[in-house]
């Protein structure tokens, strides 16, 4: 069982890579990737996002459409079940750290719209985990977004200074990044 | 298959209904307080969120107004009146006291320069951007002074204010234009400069260029012929560096430069056939009190016995009207020349 859960947990963060593999989340990807600063804050909502969003889709799944037979109502319940929870979570944040909630600014309501958190919650639902896998496997993917996006932001901060064609600085040279990235990350499919 | 679709509705109506129940809940038992000077000083700045005061938005100047003292005049945008609104409701002037006028600009385009072939070196053709075209040949005229035409301060101007208009000229539209300087900055030749919205006699002209070769490219540019400086009872006119340059602060505008000007480069405002004014004195009213005799810069008034009525020499007359506001009895006019 536990064996089973670490490699949930490794093959969520490096293996199945929800944006260097599984090509989801690349909105945030790329545009808030460009400060190690901000991509920590980014990185770190999405990840308690993800976790949250998780536990609560999969009880939803679990609780209420799979004894309805209404499995068809999963992607509607689940944005809106993750719409509401990061509405929450921003509130609570906003009462509770305003300093947080300072440093997270914009990113918070952006997650609402982030499809790496409705994938991570299909994805659940689709591989049959059960409660607890969810959530490792949900934390997994998360901190494999953090990952992501803090090597990108690393890389981005230093091409900031470096000499570039014209026509490949900025959005360009960022794309061509990530697809190096994505290809490096290919290495780890052998891992588990 | 009826309890299918039923059950589907409720679900989704009953779970929307949950999460908006605790939302709200959640939003009376989260709130958080809002300063209410912030939402008021939010709601009297422009809210064009242009971010020319420094900050990301009107919001985040608004609570750096409210919070750390930041002064109102910040935003390059506000108007006066809403700006004394926000330093009286954050206690910074008292209501009612009496400010001096503040001093409300827009931009002002010191070109007249013609549009007509022989003021020109070639028919520029490239991209419509004034930058562009400075670069060939420093611009298609033959006056290194005159404004492109091209409408880089059209392209900058947020606000719609400014367009071009004959002779390849821009145009200012005061009502719109709020001063914020981006045509300054835009302009390649330094031909915009930011002015008192309430006057009205400009030079309209930036040619530092030598009277003669000033006049062999432009019909109307300053030649820096000084006519204007002798004219002026306001010292408010100086020629320097072959350009005429208005004192703002002095200038009353009479007019009597524009009527002088020999290659009409100083300007009226809206009146093209502006020729100068001449005082005009009521003859019953005179009483010959000499003030008027006495005030003329111009030796214009005839008369300086006491009790003898006023007359005006028109010719010597430049319509300045220190006469006309020295009068203790209010009987001298200022007519316009016709």
């Amino acid at each position: 069982m536990s064996a089973s859960i670490i490699s949930i947990f490794i093959v969520a963060i490096f293996i199945e890579n929800f944006v260097l593999n599984q090509i989801l989340g690349l909105c945030p990807f790329i545009g808030v990737s460009n400060k190690i600063d901000s991509a920590v804050g980014m990185g770190l909502a999405v990840t308690f996002v993800m976790v949250m969003a998780g536990v609560a889709t999969w009880s939803i799944q679990a609780f209420l459409l799979v004894p309805l037979k209404l499995e068809y109502l999963q992607t509607i319940s689940f944005i809106l079940v993750i719409a509401s929870l990061v509405q929450f979570v921003e509130m609570v944040i906003r009462k509770t750290a305003p300093a947080l909630y300072q440093s997270l600014g914009v990113f918070l309501p952006l997650i609402t719209t982030n499809c790496a958190v409705l994938g991570v919650a299909l994805l659940n639902i689709k591989k049959n985990y059960g409660l607890v896998e969810s959530a490792v496997n949900s934390f997994g993917g998360g901190l494999g977004f953090f990952f992501a996006l803090i090597i990108m932001a690393g890389i981005r901060e230093r091409l900031d200074v470096s000499e570039i064609p014209e026509a490949m600085r900025g959005a360009p040279i960022a794309f061509v990044t990530a697809g190096l990235l994505a290809t490096a990350f290919m290495g780890f499919s052998g891992l588990v | 298959m009826l309890t299918q679709i039923v059950s589907a509705v409720l679900v989704l109506g009953v779970l929307g209904f949950i999460f908006g129940a605790i939302l709200s809940y959640a939003s009376v038992k989260f709130e958080v307080k809002i300063d209410p000077q912030i939402e008021k000083t939010l709601e009297l700045l422009p809210g064009a969120n242009c971010g020319g005061c420094g900050f990301p938005g009107c919001a985040a100047m608004a609570e750096a107004i409210v919070t750390k003292g930041v002064p109102v005049s910040t935003c390059p945008v506000i108007s006066s009146l809403n700006r004394i609104k926000i330093e009286e409701l954050l206690g910074l002037r008292k209501p009612g006291e009496v400010v001096k006028k503040p001093v409300v600009k827009a931009a002002l385009i010191k070109c007249n320069g013609l549009d007509t072939a022989e003021y020109k070196k070639f028919e520029y053709m490239g991209v419509p951007n004034c930058q562009a075209a400075v670069l060939l040949q420093n611009g298609p005229w033959l006056c290194p002074h005159r404004c492109m035409g091209l409408g880089s301060c059209v392209a900058a101007c947020p606000f719609d204010a400014i367009k071009i208009g004959p002779q390849h000229l821009p145009i200012v539209d005061e009502d719109k234009c709020t001063a914020c300087g981006r045509c300054v900055l835009a302009c390649p030749k330094q031909i915009i400069e930011l002015v008192d919205k309430e006057k009205f006699v400009h030079v309209k002209c930036n040619s530092v260029e030598r009277g003669a070769d000033t006049r062999k490219v432009c019909k109307v540019g300053c030649i820096g012929c000084g006519l204007c400086v002798k004219v002026c009872a306001y010292d408010a006119i100086k020629v320097d560096n072959n350009l005429a340059h208005i004192d703002y602060e002095k200038c009353v505008g009479c007019g009597a430069c524009v009527a002088k000007c020999p290659q009409k480069t100083i300007i009226m405002e809206d009146k093209p056939q502006f020729k100068g004014r001449v005082a005009l004195i009521d003859q019953d009213a005179c009483i010959g009190c000499t003030i008027c005799h006495k005030v003329c810069k111009f030796s214009a008034v005839n008369g300086g016995t006491p009790k003898e009525k006023h007359s005006i020499i028109s010719d010597k007359c430049v319509g300045c009207g220190l006469c006309a506001e020295k009068c203790p009895k209010k009987c001298i006019s200022m007519v316009d020349k016709a």
